[in-house]
């Protein structure tokens, strides 16, 4: 009773030019924007929607383009978090070896787990990844001497060679640097023959093995680099906010990283970012509205799936193909 | 010691028979429909704010709760009608995300409509807790477990026996070949929807004496359902039956035994674990895949 | 197409109402509150932003502040305390508040803390904790008991009653754990030993597991639960149903009307500490607090039509303490009212007379709290 996921539509026209204008707007984006922010909430929204849109297409690289299913994510953003925190505050480190430390035990975390998980799918695979998330937020709430407990710990900023970064102005050009360096190098892996390989376990596993490809170890390296990017983000984010709380590798956060996702689009670089920027918008528009916020966030969820089940980007494209080309866009294989 | 133990168990069992009833809907629905619906633990709340309410509004209390489940199981159909089947042929991913947003949905109508607060329900033959060889046992507690026995033997009566109920097994088993034979496809997905909320429900209105509700109450018990589905195999009856008792008692004993701390980390490791060995649960059917 | 129009149209409609939001004369005195509204602090939060509500109603009738009117400014942070952070952020530069009430939960006033230093804004928490009031930090104050001072009037009471031999019983919340933490200093000082110390998810529908542990350890004299809301209904049904017949201490997490109501006959007999708030009706006529509490508890249950919350009396307390400093530095210069908070003397409350000073941002002792029980679906005061 599984149903086989859908293949990502094979980008024709996709071409070179076409990522360089995306990514140069993109950038666009990013050098410009500060002069529209008026004050250094405005920073923090952005930066927000910079963080989750780069854990968004580090988790779609898992999720849309190799079709594993993760509602733990979260978990490895708070490990990477709480690393860093733990590491310069009771142990003394240096902001930068906290950080790559922390990236490193997560990395080794989700090699350990990946190589025993990654056989299972669909709704097996959906439950393994929540039962360890949540098993990660347990442990964390409950080891009080380490992570000062379900009321978190202070963070100290990040110092680097004696400067300490802080500031929202400052995080804002190093998170969206990140994000810029991020889609780069996602698009990269994708047109490269790994990620066509990666692409071709989405469509059917057993047909990517039969051609060669090593099928294990690609889900395994796409697992534990999207966990590290996630620790890389949570030991970041964990500076700049100056305060963590075992809440942030919790059940909701995953959840809200596969909105974005699947929202947005699978497979769909561009999607995570429109999806990045609605999950971080939309809280601040309905902040006043208690109760109602709950329904509304529900409602655009189930609408948007019925409606554009691939998610607005890849959905949107192919029926704007439609309109151009006078016929049903896109041909699935 | 003798009696410790026994006190844990009876706990245990307690616990398993509420997980039971909220895994019993997991599968029930998985089998009809191959979705996983994250919003069970919201009907299993929906019915005990609606006795709840009705109760303390002045109905009588078993009235009250006999509309208290079919509330619950009216607002499964919608959700069905309104919410699952229109995405009926989308992706894994999508439609957990509908049903997530479906239960954030009846999360927040429920607060809006109902309130933040806790929410209680007169125990059904009074809150005298019976001695038993050295444990007590409320007998609320035993209304949860003859209930759940009950609605074990019902479904399998209902399943095994009426052709609405072999209609259902054929859905989920083919649902081609069930529309081939004239079983009408779209009425048993709504229906196993229905019963899953009601059954759902029966088990909120059931512990509501003992443990109150609120708006949130739904979560944690769906969560905990959809590991005691998946630990007995999802989309087996038997596997949820078990998978709840066994879920349950596992709790009981860790928290009795080991450290009351990290009990809520137990269901979870355990999950773990039994996806790793034997993913189609300990009573499932091995899956196939077609390629 | 035609969904996606639909879409459109109620983005725009969204964005519009947002932007739109009546918006009061550009001289309005600005009061920020991040409060825990939904999630597991609800219950705290919720007759807080009453409380505020009703409070900014009256004072604007009444002619408003310095003749400015009151503008409250809140939202919700869900009881996570990430979101606070990002929230307080909005109330400081985006919203430009004058002042900060609110921080329902520990987590989220000690998440807030850093930026609302470096804004340098008077900011009064409503959370429990130690931790919040000590240190002191400059620019926070606290209205209500800590979990010290409830620790202390329990192993009092216990060593006055001959108790030397307890078990404990705390929930995983915040609340519960730095609780439980102050309870376990209290009890090594004054020499209680704590013989079994177990703890439950505040979500658990039955603890039984739990207390049945601590009913068979032995040389146990008294059992203390240390949990509010739900959680702290469950346990004390279950205590219940188990038939421990152990002396049954609280905390003041649950001196809530909702409690006796939802705990029914298990709730007799236990003892807690509680503000005054809730057994007002018994202190002589000559005590200030009676009609202070007797007057809030009129006003908000005449307005709310449900039941006074001890959560709601401290937000109360936290607005006098502020309105009273505005009217004595005669300015809501943020620099002004700080020193004029932290000087306030002999200002009744209903909590107790509140003496602040600057190593003393709380300024209550702990007769702020009494010792009372549960007798007949009602809160009275113990001996």
């Amino acid at each position: 009773m599984t149903h086989l996921p859908d293949a990502p539509t094979p980008r024709r026209e996709r071409s070179y030019t076409g990522r360089l204008v995306g990514l140069a707007a993109l950038t666009a984006i990013v050098a410009l924007l500060p002069l529209f922010l008026p004050n250094a909430f405005y920073f923090d929204v952005a930066i927000r929607i910079a963080i989750l849109a780069v854990n968004g297409v580090a988790l779609n690289l898992l999720m849309g383009y190799t079709g594993q299913i993760s509602l733990g994510h979260a978990g490895f953003f708070g490990l990477g978090a709480y690393g860093s925190a733990v590491l310069t505050t009771h142990f003394g480190w240096s902001s930068l070896l906290a950080l790559l430390a922390a990236a490193a035990l997560t990395a080794v975390i989700a090699w350990g787990v990946a190589r025993v998980i990654l056989r299972l799918r669909g709704h097996y695979l959906a439950m393994a990844t929540l039962g360890l998330g949540i098993i990660i937020s347990i442990v964390l709430t409950n080891e009080t001497a380490w992570t000062g407990g379900p009321d978190g710990m202070p963070v100290d900023g990040f110092s680097l060679f004696g400067f300490t970064l802080s500031g929202e102005r400052r995080w804002y050009w190093v998170f969206g640097g990140l994000l810029i360096g991020t889609v780069i190098l996602a698009q990269n892996l994708i047109d490269s023959p790994a990620g066509r390989a990666l692409q071709a376990l989405h469509g059917s596993e057993t047909a990517a093995s039969v051609a060669g490809i090593d099928v294990g170890r690609r889900k395994i390296a796409v697992f534990v680099l999207s966990a590290t990017v996630a620790a890389i983000l949570g030991s970041l984010s964990a500076h700049y906010s100056g305060y963590i709380n075992p809440g942030i590798a919790g059940f909701m956060q995953s959840v809200e990283l596969v909105i974005i996702v699947v929202l947005g689009g699978m497979a769909s670089i561009y999607g995570s970012l429109l999806g990045a920027v609605v999950m971080g918008v939309l809280p601040q528009i309905l902040a006043g509205y208690e109760g109602w916020d709950s329904v509304l966030f529900g409602v655009i969820m189930v609408v948007t799936m019925i409606f554009l089940p691939r998610g607005v980007v890849p959905s949107l494209t192919t029926r704007l193909r439609a309109v151009r080309f006078g016929r049903k866009g896109g041909a699935t294989c | 010691m003798l009696s410790e133990l026994l006190q844990f168990i009876l706990s245990g069992v307690t616990l398993g028979a509420m997980y039971m009833l909220s895994a019993l809907g997991f599968s029930m629905i998985y089998n009809a429909s191959g979705v996983i619906n994250f919003a069970q633990g919201e009907f299993i709340m929906v019915g005990g704010m609606a006795a709840s309410f009705l109760s303390a509004a002045g109905m009588p209390l078993p009235l009250a709760c006999v509309a208290g489940v079919m509330i619950a199981g009216l607002v499964g159909g919608l959700v069905e009608r309104w919410a699952v089947a229109p995405a009926r042929d989308a992706e894994v991913a999508s439609v957990i995300i509908i049903t997530i947003g479906v239960s954030m949905i009846l999360r927040g109508l429920t607060e809006i409509l109902l309130g933040k607060g806790n929410h209680g329900l007169p125990h059904f033959s009074g809150e005298a807790p019976i001695k038993f060889l050295g444990a007590t046992i409320l007998p609320q507690s035993l209304w949860v477990l003859a209930v759940g026995a009950l609605i074990v033997l019902g479904l399998n009566l209902f399943f095994g026996r009426t052709r609405i109920g072999k209609g259902v097994l054929a859905t989920s088993y083919d649902r081609l070949a069930a529309q081939l034979v004239g079983v009408d496809v779209r009425r048993v997905l709504t229906l196993s929807f229905v019963l899953s909320a009601g059954i759902g429900a029966v088990g909120g209105v059931l512990i509501t004496p003992m443990s109150t509700v609120a708006y949130d109450t739904g979560m944690m018990l769906g969560l905990k359902g959809f590991v005691a589905a998946t630990l007995g195999g999802l989309g087996s009856g038997p596997g949820a039956v078990f998978g709840g008792l066994f879920l349950g008692l596992i709790e009981a004993l860790t928290a009795g035994y080991i450290s009351s701390a990290y009990k809520d980390a137990v269901p979870f490791v355990l999950v773990f674990i039994v996806l790793v060995l034997r993913p189609q649960g300990l009573l499932g059917a091995k899956p196939t895949d077609r390629i | 197409m035609r969904f996606f129009n639909t879409m459109m149209g109620v983005v725009c409609a969204l964005g519009i109402g947002a932007l739109t939001a009546p918006t009061l004369a550009a001289d309005a005195v600005k009061v920020g509150s991040v409060v825990s509204l939904t999630g597991g602090a609800s219950s705290l939060g919720d007759p807080s932003l009453k409380t505020l509500e009703m409070l900014v109603e009256q004072t604007n009738k009444a002619g408003g502040l310095l003749g400015r009117p009151v503008e409250l400014i809140h939202y919700d942070d869900g009881s996570e305390p990430g979101k606070a952070n990002g929230l307080v952020k909005r109330l400081i530069e985006d919203d430009k508040v004058d002042m900060l009430i609110g921080g329902t939960t520990t987590g989220a006033s000690m998440a807030m803390y850093p930026l609302i230093e470096r804004a340098q804004i008077p900011f009064i928490s409503l959370a429990g904790a130690l931790v919040i009031a000590e240190p002191v930090k400059p620019w926070m104050f606290k209205v209500s008991h800590h979990d010290r001072m409830v620790g202390q009037r329990v192993m009092l009471d216990m060593l006055a009653k001959g108790y030397k031999s307890i078990g404990m019983l705390s929930d995983t919340s915040g609340f519960g754990q730095s609780a439980r933490k102050e309870m376990l200093n209290v009890a090594q000082k004054v020499g209680v030993t704590v013989a079994v110390d177990e703890t439950f998810n505040p979500k658990d529908t039955d603890v039984t597991a739990q207390l049945a542990k601590i009913k068979n350890t032995p040389n146990v004299q008294a059992l203390f639960v240390v949990s509010f809301g739900q959680g702290a209904v469950v346990a004390s049904k279950n205590i219940a149903q188990l038939g421990i017949d152990l002396p049954h201490y609280e905390t003041s997490g649950v001196a809530t009307r909702e409690y006796i109501r939802l705990a029914g006959a298990a709730a007799e007999g236990a003892r807690l500490p509680a503000p005054v708030l809730m057994v007002a009706s018994e202190l002589p006529d000559s005590d200030p607090q009676k009609r202070m509490s007797l007057d809030y508890v009129k006003e908000y249950e005449a307005r709310y039509k449900t039941d006074v919350s001890p959560f709601g009396a401290y937000t109360r307390d936290a607005w006098f303490l502020w309105v009273n400093a505005v009217n004595r530095a005669k300015s809501v210069d943020k620099g002004k009212i700080r020193t004029f908070i932290e000087n306030s003397v002999d200002l009744p409350g209903t909590s107790g007379v509140v003496n602040m000073s600057p190593q003393d941002h709380l300024g209550l002792d702990i007769s702020a709290l009494r010792m009372v029980t549960v007798k007949n679906g009602n809160f009275v005061i113990a001996n």
